[in-house]
């Protein structure tokens, strides 16, 4: 059973038109986490015809997307795909990397905008802020990739039981990269679809995620 | 006696009470009522006797008992603070644990 999980907050502009692509293109257990919104995401989220889970107050992006894990493994889930609220990603994208994740026998399948030409990065992020971030991924991670904190990703099911985020706020997405080394799981790269509407995180962003990673440093 | 003698008295004296008005409502164990008591009482005799540093700071090698307080007293809170930032990144996973467990339980009432 697939299970698609959607954390959202502050989106009930975005999130109908977010589950009705993951719906139309097929998909049942559509779960969306609302983390805390302020605004009518839950209710939106319900009105679509997603299950949803709320957080009384916000907890951050890795919280919420924990919060689908456990849900999903309670019901039995086989697999999951973590899919953002914000519309940036295709709903397409997800039966063809399935496919992939199968071909390749893969544990974990993780988004990449730089496997194909589809995706329009603005350039700054393209030639500065993601080479650096890949760079310093690299060094945390101990794993090589293509490309950084994209929040499209697969887990099956082992990998669902044996991944944990602590990381409640962005650092969630090298965190998930240094347990799949840690685990020894297989993972894949694959190409999809990213639609710039904002520019998403920028250098701020980035020291903030640093901080956090050196923050759990100090803690476990 | 200088102003500031007494004006820091008279603060060590209300961070006294404080303490002992914590300890009394129970804030506050035994162990952390001797220690804290202990703190502003040497505080007090620092104040007071401002050369009662010179000796001790004599001893490790540093100039004048006032440069002494100061360099402990910096590197305590710079301790405390690390402290306190461990402590609110464990309360904050505990907090996100709490609100993890409420959604699912909202979610699986019947």
């Amino acid at each position: 059973m697939l299970f698609v999980i959607v954390p959202a907050y502050n989106e009930e502009k975005n999130i109908g038109r977010v589950l009705g692509g993951l719906f139309s293109h097929g998909h049942k257990n559509v779960v969306v986490v609302d983390d805390g919104s302020t605004d009518n995401t839950a209710q939106a989220a319900a009105e679509a015809g997603a299950t949803v889970l709320r957080h009384e107050v916000n907890r951050g992006q890795g919280a919420a997307l924990q919060t689908g894990n456990d849900f999903a493994l309670q019901k039995g889930a086989s697999v999951v795909v973590h899919f953002d609220a914000d519309g940036q990603f295709n709903p397409a994208d997800i039966e063809i990397a399935l496919g992939a994740m199968k071909n390749n026998n893969a544990d974990v399948l993780l988004g990449s905008r730089f496997l194909d030409n589809r995706s329009e990065i603005p350039w700054t992020k393209k030639y500065i802020v993601l080479p650096i971030s890949r760079f310093i991924n690299r060094l945390l991670t101990g794993l090589k990739l293509t490309d950084v904190h994209n929040g499209f990703r697969i887990l099956s099911r082992p990998a669902l039981e044996k991944i944990n985020i602590s990381q409640d706020r962005m650092a969630h997405n090298s965190e998930i990269i240094k347990q799949i080394r840690q685990h020894k799981l297989n993972f894949v790269e694959h190409p999809v679809e990213v639609k710039y509407f904002k520019y998403g995180q920028g250098v701020d962003g980035g020291i903030k995620i640093l901080q956090d990673i050196l923050a759990a440093k100090f803690l476990k | 006696m200088f102003l500031i003698q007494i004006l820091l008295v008279v603060f060590f004296l209300f961070a006294l009470s404080k303490v002992i008005g914590r300890f009394r409502v129970g804030d506050l164990g035994l162990a952390g009522v001797v220690g804290w008591v202990l703190f502003w009482v040497a505080a007090m005799v620092v104040a007071l006797l401002p050369n009662s540093t010179a000796r001790l700071a004599e001893f490790v090698g540093i100039g004048r008992g006032a440069d002494l307080v100061v360099y402990v007293a910096l590197a305590g809170i710079f301790f405390i603070i690390f402290k306190l930032i461990v402590k609110i990144e464990i309360l904050n996973r505990e907090i996100t644990k709490l609100t993890r467990k409420i959604s699912l339980q909202d979610r699986n009432k019947p």
